[in-house]
């Protein structure tokens, strides 16, 4: 895309290129019209969890799995629209990679403490 | 000393921190980018942690123990769309910059500062004391027969759901030396005024008396066997309970669960980055040499400022899309 170089920078008495708007202003602008879109289904999912947490799935932990999945969803479009994660560098996706283990490894360990898999230690005293 | 500063804490002399703007050439990216989505993995670990004991303590909750249905659901609605325009606002206060429109980025910086503000004053000067004025008496399992017309369990187990320990509602009278006398003497003087009724103030002196709330006051209506997004009017009908029955009585503060215990640390250690994140776009939207007055010199660097300030609001926002179902819903 060519750099839409324009006359209307706020500074004109300076002498500096630097207020020059850059060569992917054109894409940001194009990109506001994805952030509104992303704003309003942010908002009409939020009405979705609302409304779903008031449908009787059969249980409760059926309405947290519903819940959930729609927070997961909501989450991804936060991360990989308004925080550039769609199409960021290598780097910081090897970054998050890390982070997921490590993420899940914290909640592994709940789960252990949960379900206490190594038989006759807490309950030896009982 | 100076010396050492100078070596260590370019932020300190005039020395030049490298790539601002440019991309360092082996990680592609402006150092600052590096740096929060570190900042950003070890936010992940925070939280993650707190969530985990979250999840811990729901599933090792007895049934009956977990409550549901005690905050308000608009208010924290209305509070989710605050945070979710304010993304959209932080995100064209960027834009702006970039396209070197300093009207308009602060405009939108100015709109993100004040949906911030507005979820933290919603959150600290209505939710919260609502939570602080609002009383909780779990009872005794063996004594849960004598407080049936409030607890509904005949109800609640022939048809196949949770039992239920716990009235709720406004403590009008409490028993002699509680902590809470004075909240309840409060209350009492309002439940008068509002109803006429003096009938709240037993002599009794180990008493709790409970203006309870719509669910206690028909347990076994099936209308209150699922949380209502509207939340009920507390009624006017009084529990009078003896002490003696009472395991544990407590306003809606930490110390009432673990539910409430978790509840507050989440969503205040949240509403703490919710500050944090206020205060630093204040920085920027001021006219401070760091803030907008870089603008002048380099405003390349104060776009990728925004930048890094808005990828921390949207983790703020991204941790209350997890917060909001889990307490308020689900």
């Amino acid at each position: 895309m060519s750099a839409p170089h324009t006359d209307h920078s706020p500074h004109p008495t300076q002498d500096s290129s630097i207020h020059d708007v850059p060569a992917n202003a054109a894409e940001i602008a194009s990109h506001a019209v994805e952030y509104l879109k992303v704003g309003a289904a942010l908002l009409v999912l939020t009405g979705v969890t609302v409304g779903l947490s008031y449908v009787d799935f059969g249980s409760r932990s059926m309405n947290i799995v519903v819940g959930m999945i729609v927070a997961t969803i909501k989450a991804g479009l936060v991360a990989a629209i308004f925080m550039h994660l769609k199409g960021e560098k290598i780097t910081i996706w090897r970054f998050l990679v890390m982070t997921g283990i490590f993420a899940a490894g914290l909640f592994f360990l709940t789960y252990l403490a949960h379900s206490d898999p190594i038989s006759g230690t807490f309950h030896a005293t009982h | 000393m100076s010396n050492l500063i100078s070596k260590y804490l370019p932020l300190f002399t005039d020395k030049e921190v490298p790539y601002t703007v440019q991309a360092r050439p082996d990680t592609g990216l402006y150092s600052a980018k590096l740096g929060i989505w570190l900042f950003l993995a070890s936010e992940v670990m925070l939280f993650g942690g707190l969530f985990s004991a979250y999840i811990f303590l729901r599933i090792g909750a007895e049934p009956g123990y977990w409550p549901s249905g005690l905050l308000n659901v608009p208010v924290g609605t209305m509070n989710t769309a605050i945070l979710i325009i304010s993304s959209v606002t932080v995100v064209f206060a960027w834009a702006a910059l970039k396209m070197r429109q300093l009207g308009k980025y602060r405009l939108y910086m100015l709109i993100t500062i004040l949906c911030g503000a507005i979820f933290l004053t919603v959150k600290l000067s209505y939710e919260w004391p609502a939570k602080f004025n609002h009383f909780g008496a779990f009872i005794k399992k063996e004594s849960a027969s004598k407080y049936e017309a409030f607890l509904g369990n005949k109800h609640l187990e022939a048809t196949g759901q949770s039992p239920r320990w716990e009235i709720t509602g406004h403590l009008l009278d409490a028993p002699k030396g509680s902590s809470y006398a004075h909240q309840a003497e409060r209350n009492a003087e309002h439940f008068a005024h509002e109803t006429g009724r003096h009938d709240a103030v037993t002599p009794a002196e180990d008493d709790y008396v409970i203006q309870v709330d719509a669910v206690n006051a028909n347990p076994s209506d099936k209308d209150n066997d699922r949380p209502h997004f509207w939340p009920r009017e507390t009624s006017t009908t009084l529990a009078v309970i003896s002490a003696k029955d009472v395991e544990s009585a407590s306003v809606f503060a930490p110390r009432h669960s673990t539910y409430f215990a978790t509840y507050f640390l989440i969503t205040g250690l949240h509403g703490l980055h919710v500050l944090g994140g206020i205060l630093v776009f204040l920085y920027l939207w001021l006219p401070f040499p760091g803030g907008t007055g870089l603008y002048k010199t380099n405003p390349e660097h104060l776009a990728n400022r925004v930048e890094i300030a808005g990828l921390f609001w949207h983790f703020v926002d991204l941790v209350w899309i997890f917060v909001f179902p889990i307490f308020y819903l689900l």
